[in-house]
């Protein structure tokens, strides 16, 4: 029986994509610091815009500017940060929904972890704002994170 | 749904590896012949009298394009044959299969798939078939995702942490009476719970093992099928429904698509006494259950699911296979099959099998 | 269908700036590639100069570097064959472009080398014979690298490239049906 034999396979590619006019502005705003969304074909606003109504198909064009905060609306908690993920300290994924925006948008949020005790800690129904990378190139990670926002929760 | 025809489909064979964490010693097909030739043996049927071969696999998991076109080799298609492959878990290659028998164009065919899941970290190769505009870039690995939709089951007060590890411990204690299991038997609920997180609210329970494994199975129509087996498992109707990609555009408590599927497979026509659903995740099949209207009469994955054993793409093929050894050997007159795909529960796949009355 | 600059022009403080129209994401997934059964048996002899080719048991052929399995009967093929260092060329280009992390000189010849014996044809390079004396029916043998330099680590490499033995060109008949 031969030894098993093994060897390292790195298979690596710097992706370069064309971003067609919805997500290159989405992206662009991201650069600037201006999250938008985009009007559905049933009013609803959607952040992250899509390219096309959900539902029905239809070309979406009205883009919506919406502000930096927004509420968790599912987080889990992670205590082990993999490689090539945003924080490299222990975060929360969280689904945010922008003020302003009916869907939510999947990021991290660098928040302590859940604690009844503490108003800041992670939890669905917190308060959140954006922090925005120092360096931005017009990508999702021009969103570093989110963070607690320094307001009165919601209910 | 569907009137009984001499084109009705039926699966005549079925035959899956001995799933396990590491198959260093195997190549890729070195770990599917075996399962190729066992179906072919089962039905004594050689490849040149199959009409159509399909097969399903992801060549992320091997990290190497085009891998799948080398397991094809297994199968010797000398002279041509007409052949397919989806990118996909088998489940999807087995619709495809029935599609082209339903039509006419073959009376029999072998759909085979596996997962060699060891060669890479699968839960962040997962994170390739993520929208690489908005998800892929923050590397939110499958436990994640599904962690994400166990907190919405949990907030919404449809489940606890205990019922997941419910879940966990009685699939894993089904797995001991299936050789074929990687993870057969369970500790304890309460000893399951005492452990750390994986991402919360999940747990290592809560998750399916890293598995390499592969399935095969053959298909037939009418009279073709019930030469090739004394009972044949009918495929009475098999549908699938995808939903939004976008994990924040949807309600994950729920699954629309699987209950749509469902209701185009003719699933709600009668009572079902047995569902494989393939559930890597144990919310998920809290999830399954109730989208498919599965009380306590029906006997949820006997095999274990995905929960026992999960080669990423032969997991779903392996539940429609299993759904129809139980028909075959008599112990289900009626079966669901459930094949999912995509983040979250995004895409699933119903198949209804029955035995002849 | 309106560009990016359309959709933004009525955004305030967006209208007018220089839209995004590509990203570039690199991405990188780390594997451990295991070659399986037959490829560690063929890499592995190939640290002690052997050349070996599996059989299959139904239609006899011999297959380098062997998979495990015939693609034509869809059967195990374990049994072994020691091969001579000795094929013919079934076809070759000439390569003027070095892939990229490629360490070769360029131009190379690449050919199809059907050893005596086996029923497909191995990847090698031709070397010691100048370019253009390349041909279809060429006898020619292996060449090894350096075992030393190999530190026996089981890998292609081992062979360096094959050269025309300078006997006379292989009867077509023994090579045409393996093309």
């Amino acid at each position: 029986m031969p030894e098993v034999l093994s060897a390292p396979l790195i298979v690596e590619f710097p992706f370069t994509r064309s971003t067609g006019p919805v997500i290159g502005a989405f992206l662009t705003g991201l650069r600037e610091r201006v999250v938008l969304g985009i009007r559905g074909s049933d009013g609803r606003v959607l952040c992250p815009p899509a390219e096309y109504d959900p539902v029905d198909a239809a070309e979406l064009s009205e883009l919506v500017r919406l502000p930096d905060t927004g509420t968790v609306t599912a987080w889990a908690w992670n205590p082990h940060p993999r490689p090539h993920q945003p924080l490299a300290t222990p975060f929360a994924w969280a689904l945010v929904r922008l003020d302003g925006a009916d869907t939510a948008l999947l990021h991290v949020l660098d928040a302590p972890p859940p604690d009844p005790d503490d108003p800041r800690a992670t939890r669905t129904g917190l308060r959140v704002r954006i922090r925005w990378a120092e360096e931005r190139s017009g990508a999702i990670t021009d969103i570093a994170c989110f963070e607690p926002a320094a307001e009165e929760p919601q209910p | 749904m569907t009137t009984p025809t001499e084109r009705d489909v039926a699966v005549v064979a079925f035959a899956q590896t001995a799933h396990r964490r590491s198959t260093d010693q195997l190549s890729e097909v070195e770990l599917v012949l075996p399962v190729l030739q066992d179906v072919l043996k089962q039905t004594g049927l050689t490849t040149e009298q199959i009409g159509f071969t399909c097969s399903g696999s992801s060549d992320y998991l091997a990290g190497r394009a085009f891998s799948f076109t080398m397991t094809l080799d297994g199968v010797g298609a000398w002279p041509p044959i007409s052949e397919s492959h989806v990118e996909m878990d088998g489940a999807w290659a087995l619709y495809e299969a029935w599609v082209k028998l339903r039509t006419g164009q073959a009376d029999t065919a072998l759909v085979y798939s596996y997962g060699k899941s060891s060669p890479g970290s699968v839960r962040d190769v997962l994170t390739r078939q993520l929208d690489p505009y908005t998800l892929a870039p923050l590397w939110p690995d499958a436990i994640a995702l599904a962690a994400l939709q166990a907190q919405t089951l949990i907030d919404a007060g449809q489940a606890d942490e205990r019922a997941l590890a419910d879940t966990a411990v009685r699939s894993r204690r089904a797995a001991r009476d299936n050789p074929h299991a990687q993870l057969r038997g369970s500790a304890d609920a309460d000893d399951l719970l005492a452990l750390p997180y994986e991402v919360q609210p999940l747990r290592r329970h809560d998750c399916p093992p890293v598995s390499d494994g592969a399935a095969a199975v053959i298909l037939a129509v009418g009279d073709a099928a019930r030469a090739l087996h004394p009972r044949p498992a009918w495929i009475r109707g098999i549908d699938h429904r995808i939903e939004a990609h976008q994990p924040g555009s949807r309600d994950l408590t729920g699954s629309p698509s699987t209950r749509l599927a469902a209701v185009h497979a003719g699933a709600f026509d009668a009572r079902v006494d047995t569902a494989e659903l393939h559930a890597p995740f144990t919310a998920q099949e809290l999830i399954l259950r109730r989208a498919l209207d599965l009380g306590d009469a029906v006997v949820v994955n006997p095999s274990g699911g995905a929960l026992a054993a999960n080669p990423v793409m032969a997991a779903g093929l392996i539940r429609i296979g299993e759904a129809a050894a139980r028909i075959h050997r008599g112990e289900s007159r009626r079966a669901l099959a459930h094949a999912t795909s995509g983040p979250c529960l995004q895409q699933n796949l119903i198949a209804v099998l029955e035995g002849e009355k | 269908m309106k560009t990016a600059a359309e959709l933004l022009a009525d955004i305030p403080g967006l209208a007018g700036v220089e839209p995004v129209t590509r990203v570039t994401i690199p991405a990188r997934l780390d594997y451990t590639y295991t070659p399986g059964g037959a490829q560690s048996r063929f890499l592995t002899a190939l640290t002690g100069q052997r050349l070996i080719g599996e059989r299959c048991p139904e239609c006899t052929r011999v297959y380098i570097p062997p998979r495990g399995v015939c693609p034509t009967c869809g059967r195990a093929t374990t049994e072994q064959i020691d091969l001579p260092e000795v094929g013919t060329v079934t076809t070759f280009c000439i390569v003027n472009i070095a892939a990229k992390g490629l360490n070769i000189e360029v131009p190379y010849c690449y050919a199809y080398v059907l050893l005596d014996g086996a029923h497909v044809s191995l990847h090698a390079r031709i070397g010691g014979v100048p370019h253009d004396q390349v041909h279809v029916g060429q006898r020619v043998r292996v060449v090894w690298n350096d075992r030393s330099r190999l530190q026996d680590k089981p890998s292609l490499a081992a062979i360096s490239h094959f050269t025309p033995t300078g006997d006379p060109d292989a009867d077509p008949e023994t090579y045409r049906r393996w093309m």
